[in-house]
């Protein structure tokens, strides 16, 4: 609730859930928000504000907010990022809340398929990005770092490492 | 079964550490200008970065593992849909029928 990173919490949750300690746990769900560093470098250029309001904003960056407000190059719409976040904020921690109350009575979510929303959302937004020179490489390339890591890294390092596909097209 | 303490602990650390990675970003690359390399770089960021959680939350299972289930003919479904030009919730609707449907037949 405070940290506002879903994937961040289910990684730090496994890890609790395997028998790991608090530091374990802290260290996985960090990983995971690495990727943030990234996104918040993007948007800094769009930022119009003091240090203090630039850092306030900051909290406001979750990936699907982030790709929402991205209206191009090097810009991005804050006032929508800010928005959207905020509208996903009520919804995480409303929808928290109401799945610890329903959680027993709907059973397991994937009998529901809801677990192919995320991906199909994410695609969604990919497919409006491939447009970009060099971009349908790179995302063949981050998708495939990503899943070649998979087994061997521990969770949230592979999409970190994805974002090298991005380094070496760059490059090229 | 995880104690209290262990999981407030875990709460307020991962907190802080999000906290300060978000903030990095907007603090220190404000007004800077970008060299063009790294503007090409940070062009890409997105593909590169949206492809991997695709096909992270797509393929991976239980653990590090990696399965071929349902949720990849539900995504197939969802690139279909979006060379149609389908509108979002279309497309993310279209994905879950088509998973339900696997694996309800399978």
């Amino acid at each position: 609730m405070l940290a506002f990173a879903g994937a961040s919490q289910f990684a730090a949750l496994a890890v609790l859930a395997a028998g790991g300690g608090a530091l374990t746990a802290i260290v996985a769900g960090t990983l995971v928000n690495l990727r943030f560093l990234p996104m918040g470098i993007s948007i800094a250029p769009s930022l119009r504000s003091g240090p203090l309001g630039r850092v306030a904003r900051s909290f406001a960056i979750v990936d699907p907010s982030w790709v929402l407000s991205r209206r191009g190059e090097r810009d991005y719409d804050i006032e929508m990022l800010i928005g959207a976040s905020a509208a996903q904020y009520v919804t995480w921690v409303g929808g928290t809340v109401v799945g610890v109350v329903l959680g027993p009575v709907l059973g397991d979510t994937k009998a529901w398929g809801l677990d192919v929303i995320f991906p199909a959302f994410m695609l969604a937004l990919l497919a409006g990005e491939l447009w970009r020179p060099g971009a349908k490489l790179v995302a063949v390339a981050g998708a495939a770092i990503a899943i070649a890591l998979t087994p061997f890294a521990p969770a949230g390092i592979p999409i970190v490492a994805a974002s090298a596909a991005a380094l070496l097209a760059g490059r090229a | 079964m995880i104690g209290a303490a262990t999981t407030w602990v875990t709460i307020v650390g991962l907190a802080m550490t999000t906290f300060v990675i978000k903030a990095i970003g907007p603090l220190f690359f404000g007004a800077r200008e970008l060299p063009r390399p790294l503007a090409r770089v940070a062009r890409l960021l997105a593909p590169a970065l949206i492809a991997g959680l695709v096909a992270v939350d797509t393929l991976s299972g239980p653990g590090r593992s990696l399965t071929l289930d349902a949720r990849l003919v539900g995504l197939a479904t969802a690139a279909v849909a979006l060379a149609l030009r389908a509108h979002i919730l279309v497309v993310v609707l279209c994905a879950v029928a088509a998973t339900v449907l696997v694996r309800a037949i399978s």
